[in-house]
């Protein structure tokens, strides 16, 4: 393993990744808007949505398991059907490639992490951290979910049918979490971006410490943490929840006119402080 | 100062509002509607074949995506690189903020899926298997 690590330092610093290599140089070079295709990374997988394949996890363990989804997707699978997963943890994570993956069961904690891309249906529950640090794509779950659901999600839609623990996106930086039934204690805590929606009630201390993002209940809220206050529902808001709820056919019979938006009070915000180190780039 | 509701405001004039921007000197590529809601009748021909071929109902994180203005210059901010990257100067802006919104979700996905972008060298650098 050491061996490893020293072969890709040196590479590192061979491509110059230790001596500022983009300063001085202009991105242009890089970017050439009349560019065709591009819709996935460069060295993700081929896969057709049409060719289907099975796996079936029973005897496998986690790292098995996930090895045998990208062997599946070299070979050019675009719809995976992954069978028994037997409730096992850190299963279907680190996908980054256009992917249907259906799973046929329940999962352990930290399923489906960092993925960017797939959109992902899993028919049973799922254990704590689903998603976390999700970029792009969508998982829907059927049944219920644990705590920290979406943590630090980055972008996407993560749905869960039935209700979620405590602590659900804390950390949540963009995209959406939405949720059928209810949700736990400080949900939304330290929400930085994206919107939440729960149909459902809410616990305790619902956006505490959120710096930004949205936050929309449809039952009652148990009590507002520090900084979260209400905003105006707005038509646009509306049009937005209608269509999302109906895209994963959980809107409610009585419509979203009943939701409560919360989003920051905004006398947290610290953003200022932050922005000066940030890396530019100039095109 | 420009006027709040044009939508030039920070290519117009400085964009130094806040007393934190004035005492740097630049102005903070956050302060737009990070919220705003996209329209989706203005998807560009690229962007509809882009949701079809990921197989997506809807722009999905790209939602997310909005075009914001650093140094006065228009950019989109790529989480990839934790970077803004600029317009290219050559390029035409349209008059309203959901097509430029449009415009910048099209040009970052342009950018990300590049065999040039920055992090394709980086993953050879450091992945582990």
């Amino acid at each position: 393993m050491a061996q490893v690590s020293a072969q890709q330092d040196d590479a590192s610093h061979e491509m110059g990744m230790h001596t500022e290599q983009l300063s001085g140089r202009t991105q242009q070079v890089f970017f050439n808007l009349d560019e065709e295709g591009g819709f996935a990374y460069p060295d993700s997988f081929e896969v057709d949505f049409n060719k289907r394949a099975e796996l079936d996890a029973s005897n496998m363990g986690p790292k098995e398991v996930n090895a045998g989804i990208r062997e599946l997707m070299k070979e050019g699978n675009g719809t995976i059907v992954l069978k028994n997963p037997g409730a096992k943890h850190s299963i279907g994570v680190g996908i980054l490639n256009k992917l249907n993956l259906i799973i046929e069961g329940s999962l352990g904690y930290f399923g489906c992490g960092l993925v960017d891309g797939p959109n992902i249906r899993i028919s049973g529950r799922v254990g704590w951290s689903c998603a976390e640090n999700m970029m792009a794509g969508s998982v829907v779950i059927e049944k219920n979910a644990g705590s920290t659901f979406g943590a630090a999600l980055r972008g996407g839609d993560l749905v869960c049918k039935g209700s979620v623990g405590s602590r659900t996106g804390i950390d949540m930086k963009g995209g959406n979490i939405i949720v059928g039934g209810d949700t736990g204690a400080f949900s939304g805590f330290m929400m930085q971006r994206g919107r939440m929606v729960v149909c459902g009630n809410a616990g305790k201390n619902l956006g505490d410490s959120m710096y930004d993002g949205t936050i929309y209940i449809g039952g009652k809220i148990a009590d507002l943490g520090v900084d979260a206050v209400p905003g105006e529902l707005t038509d646009l808001d509306k049009q937005w929840l209608t269509r999302k709820l109906k895209m994963y056919e959980i809107l409610p019979e009585k419509g979203v006119d009943h939701f409560t938006k919360i989003v920051a009070g905004k006398q947290l915000w610290n953003y200022d402080n932050l922005e000066p180190t940030e890396k530019k780039l100039i095109l | 100062m420009a006027n709040d509701n044009d939508v030039d405001k920070f290519i117009k004039g400085d964009g130094l509002d806040s007393e934190r921007e004035k005492t740097i000197g630049q102005h903070i590529g956050y302060r737009y509607d990070v919220n705003l809601l996209p329209d989706y009748e203005r998807l560009t021909p690229f962007l509809k074949n882009y949701l079809e071929f990921m197989g997506w109902d809807d722009l999905n994180w790209l939602e997310d995506i909005h075009m914001g203005y650093e140094d006065g210059r228009p950019a989109v901010f790529d989480r990839n690189i934790n970077g803004w990257v600029g317009i290219p100067t050559d390029v035409e802006l349209p008059d309203n903020q959901q097509d430029r919104d449009m415009m910048a979700r099209e040009l970052l996905i342009k950018f990300q899926m590049s065999p040039k972008h920055p992090m394709v060298q980086l993953n050879k650098a450091y992945r582990k298997f």
